[in-house]
């Protein structure tokens, strides 16, 4: 994106109503596609690229959680060592260079290195599926409203409008209890009150308005396109075009949103952990972790800033990688967040 | 301008009705209301009054009525402390607008700042600079910063109070000194998604036809950046403002007033959910969401006022 000036090429690059197409200036050999193309920018974006490998390798460290536990620890998440952790007053372990209690070790003398492994893998677990119901539901509803128009569009764009002005925490703690104290009975199945996929739903329907709100919008515009036109001249039905017309043209817009949702959703579950109203002691997760480590503060301040530290760059590889991704692809897409 | 205002007005209501609604159905969910909400050691009399009083012996629909009536007149009882809910909220909202209002002014002023320093130098260095700042600032939860902050800060420097308030009537310097942290830390995520926001906006904006324009009649690059680019790119800043300067009355810095143990809105509704107190609980989730459709509209006024365009 360029700040000076506006060559004739920018200017129509900007009338043209569909992303993805060549950047003014770009040498493009003709015939590739958008998702090419932004491959092609993508890849040239060394500092993102590095950011998405961080955030890679933090998945697959914590997917190794059991191998760590087993083979490298000897220790699991869960076991406690009161008698060798702790010194004679009480304070725990801090890093050392064993395999053992490489990061030190907790206030009942759990692995702290074991137990950020294991939560991570909750707190990754509960980030993917809240930001794969997110994705799905906003999807699903901006599409149809868009689409539709009409008393449906009034509906669904209501039910965004109630969601909306709770604040995320607030919902997400009341919810929370809610469920917590309830459990769902979603008549197929039931979801037990502890389960980590209530937290997981909690924060993917607090988010879904966001994103749907953004995918209405931008189908609103695409049906009153010529190719839709001509799609429905052929005889082709709502659902095809919906699905191989609209899809199509707004995914690139679902992409981008994809690891803001991602980033967005591992804080909320570290919030909401951390408020007590997300994944349970003594499962761990990382926001459960900070919040044990607050408690412990004066003495093993390790406790807090290991989980910290881990998560911050979690999250700060999905950013900067979505940051990339976005620029690759360059629509717009905002989202809210509180704290 | 003043069919806008009706119009809008009666759409806040319709949305204040069915927030009441949901919020009333996702408190009815709870199995046994009445026996979570009289406590653990009430007696059968008690468990009686209450299913009475908050109508969970009738249909639905009046049992909405019922706690509406209550929430309303202010006649909410808690039951872990057995107070009135309403009498503790405007307590607590003092704290809460300090905290909305000192970080308000910072999180905007250094958003609008970094935003259009960021756009200025759109690629160079500091550009790059800022943008990393930004990035980090939306991946920091505001409670590990909090406590980062607080314990070396606060605890092992001593430099500023590690927590707490001090109300401004007591004294004023002192209010200042302990809220400066817990505006700082709440600030550092609204600073880079407002710099992000005004950068990407200022950069859309220069190539409007109207700043060709502003070009053309011989205005200088000054004039044309602050009277025309940057006026239009605050738009979304100042709607976006709007609606988290709400979040955070309504009780949306959570987080925050726990972290820093500020007895405010969020805090009493995180110690209430932790204590499963229902009565605050509900009366501080309809306030949040009131609040935020309530400053919602009237930002939607304002702007009506200011761009007669939205109007239509």
């Amino acid at each position: 994106m360029s700040a000076t000036g506006s060559t004739p090429a920018s200017v129509i690059e900007e009338s043209l109503p569909q992303e993805g197409w060549p950047a003014a200036g770009e040498d493009v050999p003709p015939g590739i596609g958008p998702y090419r193309l932004a491959w092609r920018r993508l890849r040239r974006n060394k500092v993102a690229l590095a950011f998405g490998g961080l955030f890679l390798v933090i998945v697959i460290l914590c997917l190794l959680a059991p191998v760590y536990a087993k083979h490298v620890a000897h220790t699991g998440p869960n076991t406690e060592n009161v008698d060798t952790a702790l010194n004679q007053f009480g304070v725990p372990l801090g890093p050392t260079w064993h395999a053992k209690y490489f990061l030190g070790a907790d206030n009942v003398g759990r692995d702290v290195a074991v137990r950020l492994l294991y939560g991570g893998r909750n707190s990754l677990e509960i980030g993917f599926e809240a930001t794969l119901i997110t994705i799905v539901l906003a999807t699903l509803l901006g599409v149809l409203s868009g689409y539709f128009r009409g008393p449906l569009d009034g509906f669904i764009s209501r039910a965004f409008e109630v969601i909306w002005p709770y604040p995320v925490y607030l919902l997400g703690i009341v919810l929370g209890v809610v469920l917590e104290i309830s459990g769902l009975d979603l008549g197929l199945f039931k979801i037990g009150g502890s389960s980590l996929l209530i937290t997981a739903l909690v924060i993917g329907v607090i988010y879904t308005p966001y994103v749907g709100k953004a995918i209405r919008g931008q189908v609103l515009g695409l049906r009153e396109r010529e190719f839709i036109d001509a799609a429905r001249q052929q005889g082709l039905g709502n659902m095809r075009i919906m699905y191989e017309e609209v899809l199509p043209n707004v995914a690139s817009t679902i992409i981008v949103f994809i690891p803001l949702v991602l980033a967005n959703a591992i804080l909320t579950e570290a919030g909401l952990s951390f408020l007590g109203a997300g994944v349970r002691p003594p499962n761990p997760s990382w926001g459960t972790m900070i919040s044990e480590g607050i408690n412990l503060l004066p003495s093993a301040i390790h406790t807090m800033l290991v989980p910290g530290i881990m998560l911050v760059l979690c999250v700060l590889g999905i950013n900067v990688f979505g940051d990339g991704v976005r620029d690759a692809l360059d629509p717009r897409a905002k989202i809210r967040i509180d704290h | 301008m003043s069919r806008f205002i009706v119009r809008r007005l009666f759409s806040m209501l319709g949305v204040l009705f069915a927030i009441s609604v949901l919020t009333f159905l996702l408190f009815n969910a709870l199995p046994n209301p009445a026996l979570r909400l009289a406590g653990r050691f009430a007696s059968a009399a008690q468990i009686a009054h209450i299913n009475h009083q908050w109508g969970f012996d009738k249909p639905v629909y009046i049992r909405y009525f019922t706690i509406m009536k209550l929430v309303f007149t202010g006649k909410v009882i808690s039951y872990d402390q057995q107070v009135n809910v309403d009498h503790e909220l405007l307590q607590y909202l003092p704290v809460t607008v300090s905290l909305a209002i000192g970080a308000g002014i910072i999180w905007l002023s250094t958003g609008i700042l970094f935003g259009v320093l960021s756009a200025w130098r759109a690629g160079r260095w500091l550009d790059r600079g800022l943008t990393v700042l930004a990035l980090i600032g939306v991946s920091m939860p505001v409670f590990f910063l909090g406590a980062l902050m607080s314990y070396y800060l606060g605890d092992k420097w001593g430099i500023l109070p590690a927590g707490g308030y001090v109300k401004l009537q007591d004294d004023p310097a002192q209010w200042f000194v302990h809220m400066l942290m817990p505006w700082f830390a709440l600030s550092v995520l609204f600073i880079g998604v407002y710099s992000r926001v005004l950068r990407s906006t200022i950069l859309d904006t220069v190539n409007d036809d109207y700043v060709r324009t502003a070009r053309a009649k011989g205005l200088t690059e000054r004039q044309t950046m602050t009277r025309h680019v940057l006026r239009n790119s605050l738009i979304p800043i100042v709607t976006l403002f709007g609606l988290d300067f709400a979040a955070v009355i309504g009780g949306g810095a959570i987080l925050t007033e726990t972290v820093f143990n500020l007895h405010g809105i969020g805090q009493y509704a995180a110690q209430s959910v932790e204590a499963l107190d229902i009565p605050p609980v509900l009366v501080i989730t309809l306030f949040g969401a009131f609040v935020v459709v309530i400053i919602g509209a009237f930002v939607d006024i304002l702007y009506a006022y200011l761009d007669p365009r939205i109007r239509l």
